[in-house]
């Protein structure tokens, strides 16, 4: 198929300007309206992180996370995205290592080959932001909407389970923390109450 | 695959958009979500020379009821953002929409895909049109000369195509009552994938909210539970034709049959069956579809008497 659509009535293909907001920065580009959102990362940003496979939403492996949700990078077009907040998987990274979800997935031995993992680890940021208190059941229902055909899926929802538990078991005790002081200080905040009243893994939502 | 090129339009109204389309022809496609579209774009099922973006009007979006009771959607408003709604918006009255959210695509499709593209868009097995016709949905359209509200039953023509007019914009729909005892169910060879086969059901025992007053009615002797019967039934069935169908010779089955439960939606379902003439394709035989019809429609009453 040829590239070359110009005909009498499309003589001139479309530039555009679009600024887009990404892991915290912004970046003004020109590009051609077709430009999927996950072909601007990799291509004009260089952000080859975001892996893209199926293009037609099928694999997930371009999920990134638009304005903390997570959405498939190829079923929309970059234009769509502007005056949105993106992340993609490079904002996983804690300083110059591992965040705790890429940990828990190397722990848990939920890759392989490695080629999906970018699309399951947004697709579990935004879900976990969501959710926190998320049951294995939901866990296992939300990851069927990536492919993985190297893990089996089991030790992705082991890695996700285990990071979920591990960040409410910090909230509690940042909580708690946080109760103790009140009490050396002036009023009594009862850490079950104080933990309803935070929404639980909001500090990883962009929004 | 890529798409093709095109010229990207971003709308700033509704009535703007519905002149830019009215002036691109049929050479222009409104895009909201796009989670259909985009994919097709990708095939190159769809080479749009223009694409209108409406996706970032306000206004379009969000759940309220009206003093009626009918439940008014914005065209924008996202599966997720349905499916996450609370009870306050989206009531007991409604909660087979709600519901029936978990069987569209997946979490990622959801969070982008909208009420009004799936509505506009006509797939033969997509929820919202499933829905739109088992509660006699009105849909409301806007274009150049103004706004127009067409009802479920004459909206979808065949596949992916309905009665919105090129230059119009579908805005809104409304469920005009509360479906208490309705649910949505249905069978695809993968979790989110399109359905084989989608069955619905809005019934209305003799029992229930609105009835219970009624019992009695004509003369009939008041039995426990309102005589176990039904006053009213719909069934739709989806993927078993061009467009989402009701099925009169079942909803009869369910209104003259009874006491309800299993033994009764077990025959339904068998009426259903072998009313609809489903086609043989890559998903299924016809005999298979049938067979699919039997299980669902009767796990779809079960469904909505468990309410």
């Amino acid at each position: 198929m040829t590239d070359d659509v110009s005909t009498p009535e499309h003589p001139v293909r479309q530039q555009q300007l679009i600024s887009l907001h990404v892991n915290g920065e912004a970046h003004e580009l020109l590009t051609e309206p077709r430009r999927t959102l996950v072909d601007v990362l990799r291509h004009d940003l260089r952000l080859t992180g975001t892996h893209v496979g199926c293009e037609h939403g099928i694999c997930g492996a371009c999920t990134v996370l638009l304005d903390g949700a997570p959405v498939r990078a190829c079923l929309m077009f970059a234009a769509q995205a502007e005056g949105s907040e993106i992340r993609t998987v490079e904002s996983l990274a804690d300083g110059g290592g591992l965040g705790d979800l890429q940990r828990a997935f190397s722990e848990h031995h939920g890759l392989q080959c490695g080629f999906c993992t970018p699309g399951f680890l947004m697709l579990a940021e935004g879900f976990l932001a969501e959710r926190p208190e998320a049951s294995k059941e939901e866990i296992r229902e939300v990851v069927a909407s990536n492919l993985c055909r190297c893990t089996g899926y089991q030790t992705i929802v082991e890695a996700i389970d285990d990071c979920a538990a591990r960040r409410r078991a910090a909230l509690r005790a940042r909580v708690e923390g946080t109760a103790h002081q009140d009490e050396n200080t002036s009023e009594t905040v009862p850490p079950r109450a104080a933990c309803e009243e935070v929404p639980c893994g909001s500090t990883t939502r962009s929004r | 695959m890529k798409p093709a090129a095109f010229t990207y339009h971003r709308a700033r109204d509704v009535e703007g958009a519905a002149r830019l389309l009215a002036e691109l022809g049929d050479d222009a496609k409104v895009i909201a979500g796009g989670q259909s579209l985009v994919a097709m774009m990708n095939f190159r099922l769809a080479r749009p020379a223009h694409l209108v973006d409406i996706g970032g009007l306000s206004g379009l979006d969000g759940l309220r009821t009206d003093a009626g009771g009918a439940l008014h959607i914005g065209a924008l408003t996202t599966h997720h953002a349905v499916e996450t709604a609370p009870p306050e918006v989206l009531g007991a009255g409604f909660a087979v929409l709600r519901d029936a959210m978990r069987w569209v695509g997946h979490l990622p499709i959801r969070t982008r895909g909208t009420v009004g593209g799936s509505l506009a868009h006509g797939d033969a097995t997509a929820e919202w049109c499933l829905l739109a016709v088992l509660l006699d949905a009105e849909l409301v359209a806007r274009g150049p000369d103004g706004e127009r509200r067409i009802p479920a039953a004459e909206f979808f023509h065949g596949y992916y195509t309905t009665a919105l007019e090129p230059e119009e914009i579908l805005v809104e729909v409304v469920f005009p009552r509360p479906a208490p005892y309705a649910a949505l169910t249905e069978f695809a060879e993968r979790r989110g994938d399109f359905a084989t086969v989608s069955a619905a059901v809005d019934l209305e025992p003799a029992d229930g909210p609105e009835g219970a007053e009624d019992s009695g009615r004509e003369g009939e002797p008041e039995l426990v539970g309102g005589g176990g019967r039904f006053r009213a039934a719909r069934v739709a069935l989806g993927g078993v034709a061009a467009l989402p169908v009701r099925v009169p010779e079942a909803e009869e089955a369910l209104v003259q049959g009874g006491p309800y439960g299993p033994e009764l939606y077990a025959q339904v379902a068998a009426v259903a069956a072998e009313s609809v003439d489903p086609p043989s394709d890559a998903n299924g035989s016809a005999h298979y579809r049938r067979t699919l019809i039997r299980t669902l429609v009767a796990h779809a009453c079960e469904e909505a008497m468990s309410r």
